[in-house]
């Protein structure tokens, strides 16, 4: 086999996860009355950046064979955070930043330390860590209110030399500065490995819980990233529980649609993107062609359960019933 | 090694009903009782019969989803579908009243049928496709989220319960014991009867030890998978048609508080979250235990903030006790 087989056999997943996303906005922008405009295009991508955070966070801990319910909530309590601190001049504003970050990046390191150390079930633990989170977001804004930076927020969220948004260029750069130090670092490989297969990779002595520790922590880095941009987007902190839920329930589905396997030690952040830019083009494409808006939940749930029912297709490949339990 | 032996001999000391109690169910135990003494401090009214009754009706309906809840932790799985069961129980239940006589007397069991519904779709997901059971059950519980919105058009249903729902809900049988309480002490017994005495409830536990063993040994095991999940699913819907009558109409969000709560019941009362190893006495205790928290939350008239805070710290910090997993390595 040549070496580009190898390496496609190796983004297979990726690579649909970005076919099925060009399709989707090709049909949407197709339709859409604009048509193909930098205006249509910046307010996708607005949109979708949110959410493709979150997944990228949801991501690191999935690649562990771990979960970690409380994304959502992380998003909604930075959001408020911010909500409060990234306001008045450049110095305040990059210190609100930080500590917006920092805060983010706290909670994920608390849900490492329960999980790892403490050695609790990530699903009971991030659903017990996640209520608190909001919790404390409550207490932020017990009512919608707070402003932002407004030079900062629309800088974030317009467009580069009229063309490109800078939400997306925000989001390569994300990408660039957390996901490829740490998909290339020993830990990152450990973290992979780990998802794969634990005895094996504490076998060949990987720094096993380092690695599933560092996942969770830029987990909650990640989704205080996408928090900060709720912010950007919206002016506003809200502690909305429903959404904070809706988060982080799509933000597995960005996971599954973009081939990350939920077992772990598959898939790329960069497949959960594309993942969550073509589960926002699917819940957009119904205003498109005009259906009411309340067929959206309905339609984002069975899309949803069709995503993760496409996984079956692998029991076609099994030989040995015993396979059947994993 | 020696630590072992010299536990094993300081047990093998105590009297035999003792060393019977499973420590996580007593720890349990004595955690209601500790609240039952912080409450008592903080107002006397705190251990009259009639308070004590009233939060056995309000556990009731916590204790009938979390059985459902507790069979399916039991096998190794999860089940994430609980808010929109219960909801979805509450408003068909409600929504079938509207339909005359008939609909009316057929409202509970319409309702739990539509619950158990649910719980079939994640059975077979579960069950036959080999989804993980967290992911499937999130997707039904969205699903059923979309067909709730889309029936009532996005407002509160403006059906409301049956005289029978109601009854069930509130009524007394027994003078001063509430219906609920009795039906949860009915389907108590029952889940006790089905998990100990009968083939169903054994490989229900040996499922949950190892799938792979179960199996060779001749339990049809996909088949007790799908009937857990529909057990489930349909006391979910019970305890949203239970909470419809409670409060006499049903609520969008009606399920949302009860997820959380009825796997931290579980899992406090000492169940371990990957199968095969828990008893319901337990799970009556991590009920009781999580009512009376609330209770003594709102008594003190905690902001719902400040109740999320201390509700996600109490459950860490109780798992940190006595659920943490056996070192792998």
């Amino acid at each position: 086999m040549k070496e580009w087989r190898f390496w496609l056999a190796e983004q297979r997943q990726t690579l649909m996860a970005i076919g099925i996303f060009a399709v989707m906005f090709a049909i949407y922008v197709t339709n859409h009355p604009a048509g193909f405009t930098a205006n249509v295009v910046q307010t996708a991508a607005n949109k979708s950046v949110l959410l493709a955070f979150v997944a990228m966070a949801q991501t690191l801990v999935v690649i562990t064979a771990g979960i970690d319910l409380s994304v959502g909530m992380i998003f909604i309590l930075t959001n408020c955070l911010a909500s409060w601190l990234v306001v008045g001049g450049a110095g305040a504003t990059t210190l609100g930043v930080i500590a917006v970050l920092g805060s983010g990046l706290a909670c994920g390191i608390l849900n490492g330390l329960i999980v790892i150390y403490g050695r609790l079930q990530p699903i009971v633990a991030t659903i017990a860590t996640g209520a608190a989170y909001f919790g404390i977001a409550l207490l932020l804004r017990p009512y919608p209110g707070g402003s932002v930076n407004e030079g900062l927020a629309d800088a974030l969220t317009g467009k580069l030399f009229g063309v490109i948004p800078a939400s997306l260029v925000a989001l390569a750069a994300v990408v660039l500065v957390v996901w490829v130090p740490f998909s290339r670092s020993v830990l990152g490989r450990a973290a992979y490995a780990s998802g794969s297969s634990e005895p094996a990779a504490y076998m060949s002595g990987m720094p096993i819980r380092r690695a599933k520790f560092l996942a969770y922590a830029l987990a909650g880095l990640l989704a205080s990233i996408g928090g900060l941009f709720l912010t950007f987007f919206t002016y506003t902190g809200e502690a909305a529980y429903a959404s904070g839920n809706a988060y982080t329930l799509f933000s597995i589905a960005a996971v599954v649609l973009g081939g990350v396997s939920l077992f772990g030690g598959k898939g790329s952040v960069i497949g959960a993107i594309f993942g969550a830019f073509a589960f926002r083009t699917i819940g957009d494409l119904l205003f498109v062609f005009d259906f009411d808006p309340l067929w959206q939940p309905l339609f984002q749930g069975v899309v949803l359960l069709i995503a993760v029912s496409l996984g079956a297709f692998g029991l076609f490949r099994v030989r040995n019933r015993l396979e059947w339990f994993g | 090694m020696s630590d072992i032996t010299g536990e094993r001999a300081m047990e093998r000391r105590l009297p035999k009903f003792i060393r019977r109690i499973d420590p996580a169910v007593a720890t349990a135990f004595g955690c209601i009782l500790l609240l039952l003494v912080v409450g008592s401090i903080y107002s006397t009214s705190f251990l009259s019969v009639e308070y004590l009754l009233q939060q056995l009706k309000v556990a009731a309906f916590l204790g009938v989803i979390a059985t459902g809840m507790m069979i399916v932790i039991l096998l190794g799985q999860i089940d994430l579908s609980v808010p929109w069961s219960v909801a979805v129980g509450g408003m068909m239940a409600c929504a079938a009243a509207a339909f005359g006589h008939v609909g009316e007397a057929l409202a509970i069991p319409f309702g739990i049928l539509c619950g158990m519904a649910i719980g079939l779709a994640n059975g077979v997901g579960v069950a036959y496709l080999r989804i993980p059971s967290m992911i499937i059950t999130l997707a039904t519980n969205a699903v059923a989220q979309g067909l709730m919105v889309v029936y009532t058009g996005g407002f509160s249903p403006q059906d409301s319960a049956t005289a029978a729902m109601r009854y069930i809900a509130t009524g007394f049988l027994v003078p001063g014991v509430p219906n609920a309480v009795i039906i949860w002490a009915l389907i108590g017994a029952a889940a006790v009867f089905a998990l100990t005495r009968t083939t169903f409830g054994r490989s229900v536990y040996a499922i949950g030890n190892r799938e792979r063993a179960a199996y060779l040994s001749g339990i049809d095991t996909r088949r007790v998978v799908l009937i857990a999940f529909v057990v489930s699913g349909g006391l979910s819907a019970f305890g949203g048609v239970l909470l419809a009558g409670y409060a006499s109409k049903a609520a969008q969000s009606m399920g949302d508080t009860y997820l959380l709560p009825s796997i931290a019941a579980v899992v406090l009362g000492g169940t371990s979250i990957l199968g095969g190893r828990g008893s319901y006495l337990g799970t009556v205790a991590g009920v009781i235990l999580i009512t009376l928290l609330q209770s003594i939350l709102s008594v003190m008239q905690m902001p719902e903030a400040g109740r999320q805070i201390i509700y996600g710290v109490v459950i860490v910090a109780m798992l940190l006790l006595y659920g943490r997993q056996r070192r792998t390595e």
